[in-house]
């Protein structure tokens, strides 16, 4: 079932509200019908393995593809009224790679500024602080080309603020970034945050997820499969710890089966969840190798993977 | 929901395009003026003591004054037909530059009429480098020739139009040597630009009638030699009708390609 849609607490005015918002490709749906709200000054994450209908959703938010059906209302107006002042108010972080190659790093934010109208001092005066704020400035001059992936997508991060959005929409911002580059959009994504930006973001990297959203749904298939805050969802889904095992084995599983404990198996992998039992981990060290058992907290990828599986997707 | 939205923001994506341009101007002003150089030296030089004056429209010409405004009628053809097939394939397809556009408040209209301008604006530098290097040859008749860069403007806007057209169909870049193949060539050697249409059998010169190039190879020729008359608003009635049908193709079909 569809689980309800957290329609605000009545103060905090809507930036997004979505009901029932379907798109289908031809006889394929690939948003199947969802629902949520995104109030001002929240960051709400719409997780989903590949294909679940992420992008879909956030191309009819920003106004690239029309829906195929249900009711999209921005900053409390449907979007299909007065949607260039809309789009006006939104900043869009797509998920490939679009910079202009045939523009260097300076003229990337001055060109797009131009595509919102901004006066060009104007233009001038936000792409000098956004290119310090995202420590491109010393690459003002360079060539798209000869940037590091990390700064390339800083790139993009600036150019999707560059007409000082009320919504930052980011579509995968981290994807393939290394470890260093990844901190470093994470920390400039909680300034913006706690400046009091509206973000909506999609990602399946759970560690990004539980750091920036305060919200979050999980997608599967176009649907919507849970809602709310990362860690009441952890609490709820998985517990507080989770034992892992590997590798398996047929007297491990007999074992616990015997004490009717609930257990999921990966592979070689064995997590049990939502363990109340404290004395547990140390019983099974003492039947089983220790080094084949692990404690430790339970995280928002545990969640995902036992609600979305662990089937491969392409 | 995107009905007729079009607004003078289009000017945004063409001035993209020109600030583009305006880095690599010293590789793009070449070709047109070295061009019509290599051209008038083979067929000036050439080709022109193998062929005697002839009769065009009823008054005698040497085949130099004949080819010249033609090889300008042809700039003008390539350089705003490549600008929308081959450049705008290689901004929509490979760089995504459409669709960062697209996530403003640019429209996909917009979007696709600054690109059409931007390819006649193109085919317009290149006439007018041309023109000039021709001029100084004393082959432009004037102030007749003044009449060059309006032409030019609206050839340019009719070629890029359908050049968008292609690009809206065309499933990867290397299906562009089709219409290139069974289009532009033909009309580069069929219409009335190397040699006079009535030497063509009638059916071939009522086929000709329907090339764009023809059209603007006559007008573009009268305003050269400064042999202005009133047949040739048929001409210039056809390509502004050309462009007329082939702009709101080429939208349809880039909504189409483009808007899932
Ligand atoms: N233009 C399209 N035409 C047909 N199918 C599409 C199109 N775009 C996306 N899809 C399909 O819709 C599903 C959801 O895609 P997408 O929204 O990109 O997922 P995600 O961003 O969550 O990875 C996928 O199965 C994808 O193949
Ligand atoms: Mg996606």
């Amino acid at each position: 079932m569809q689980p309800l849609p957290d329609w605000g607490n009545g103060v905090a005015p809507n930036v997004i509200t979505a009901k029932n918002l379907r798109k289908s490709f031809g006889t394929f749906t690939a948003v199947d019908g969802i629902s949520f709200a995104v109030q001002k000054a929240e960051c709400f994450g719409l997780l989903g393995p590949n294909g679940a209908g992420k992008t879909s959703t956030i191309r009819m938010l920003y106004g690239y593809s029309p829906s195929s059906g249900g009711e999209l209302h921005l900053f409390d107006q449907r979007i299909t009224d007065d949607w260039r002042t809309v789009k006006n108010r939104i900043g869009v972080c797509q998920q490939e790679d679009n910079l202009d190659p045939d523009l260097s790093v300076r003229d990337n934010l001055l060109t797009y500024a131009r595509y919102f109208n901004l006066a060009a001092a104007d233009a001038r005066a936000t792409t000098g602080r956004l290119l310090k704020f995202f420590a491109l400035d010393n690459r003002a001059a360079t060539n798209i080309r000869e940037l590091s992936g990390g700064m390339k997508r800083r790139l993009v991060l600036a150019r999707s603020l560059i007409n000082n959005p009320d919504l930052l929409i980011l579509d995968e911002p981290t994807t393939g970034l290394d470890p260093q580059s990844r901190h470093q959009v994470w920390e400039r994504l909680e300034e913006l945050k706690t400046g009091g930006l509206t973000i909506l973001l999609t990602t399946h990297y759970m560690e990004e997820a539980a750091r920036l959203c305060d919200r979050l749904v999980i997608m599967n298939q176009g649907r919507i499969l849970v809602e709310g805050r990362p860690h009441e969802l952890i609490r709820q889904y998985v517990g507080r710890e989770v034992i892992e095992i590997a590798p398996t084995d047929a007297a491990l599983i007999t074992c616990l089966q015997s004490r009717g404990l609930h257990f999921e198996t990966f592979g070689q992998r064995l997590v049990i969840h939502n363990q109340a039992d404290t004395g547990l981990f140390a019983a099974l060290t003492e039947i089983f190798d220790g080094r084949r058992c692990t404690l430790r907290p339970a995280t928002l990828e545990d969640v995902f993977l036992h609600l979305t599986g662990r089937e491969l997707r392409e | 929901m995107r009905n007729l939205s079009i607004s003078a923001r289009w000017v945004r994506v063409w001035q993209r395009n020109f600030s583009v341009y305006r880095h690599t101007w010293k590789i793009s002003f070449l070709p047109p003026l070295l061009e019509p150089l290599f051209y008038l030296a083979a067929f000036g030089i050439g080709l022109s003591s193998l062929v005697k004056g002839f009769s065009y429209r009823g008054q005698e010409i040497a085949y130099l004054p004949f080819i010249a405004p033609a090889l300008l009628a042809i700039t003008i053809m390539y350089n705003a037909f490549f600008e929308t097939s081959y450049a705008s394939f290689v901004r929509m397809y490979y760089q995504k530059t459409f669709d960062a556009m697209l996530a403003t408040p640019l429209t996909l209209e917009e979007v696709i009429t600054g690109e059409i301008a931007w390819a006649a604006t193109k085919a317009v530098i290149a006439a007018l480098l041309m023109q000039s290097v021709i001029s100084l040859c004393g082959l432009v008749h004037y102030p007749e020739g003044l009449l060059l860069l309006p032409l030019a403007a609206l050839g340019g806007l009719a070629f890029a139009a359908i050049g968008m057209v292609f690009t809206s169909l065309v499933p990867n870049i290397e299906t562009f040597n089709l219409p290139i193949f069974l289009f532009i060539t033909p009309m580069f050697l069929f219409s009335g630009t190397f040699f006079p249409l009535q030497n063509l059998p009638t059916w071939a010169q009522w086929l000709a009638q329907v090339f764009p190039l023809t059209h603007l190879t006559m007008l573009v020729r009268a305003c050269a030699l400064g042999r202005l008359d009133l047949t040739l608003m048929w001409s210039l009635f056809y390509l502004v009708a050309f462009f007329l049908v082939a702009y709101p193709l080429a939208i349809r079909g880039m909504r189409k390609r483009l808007i899932k």
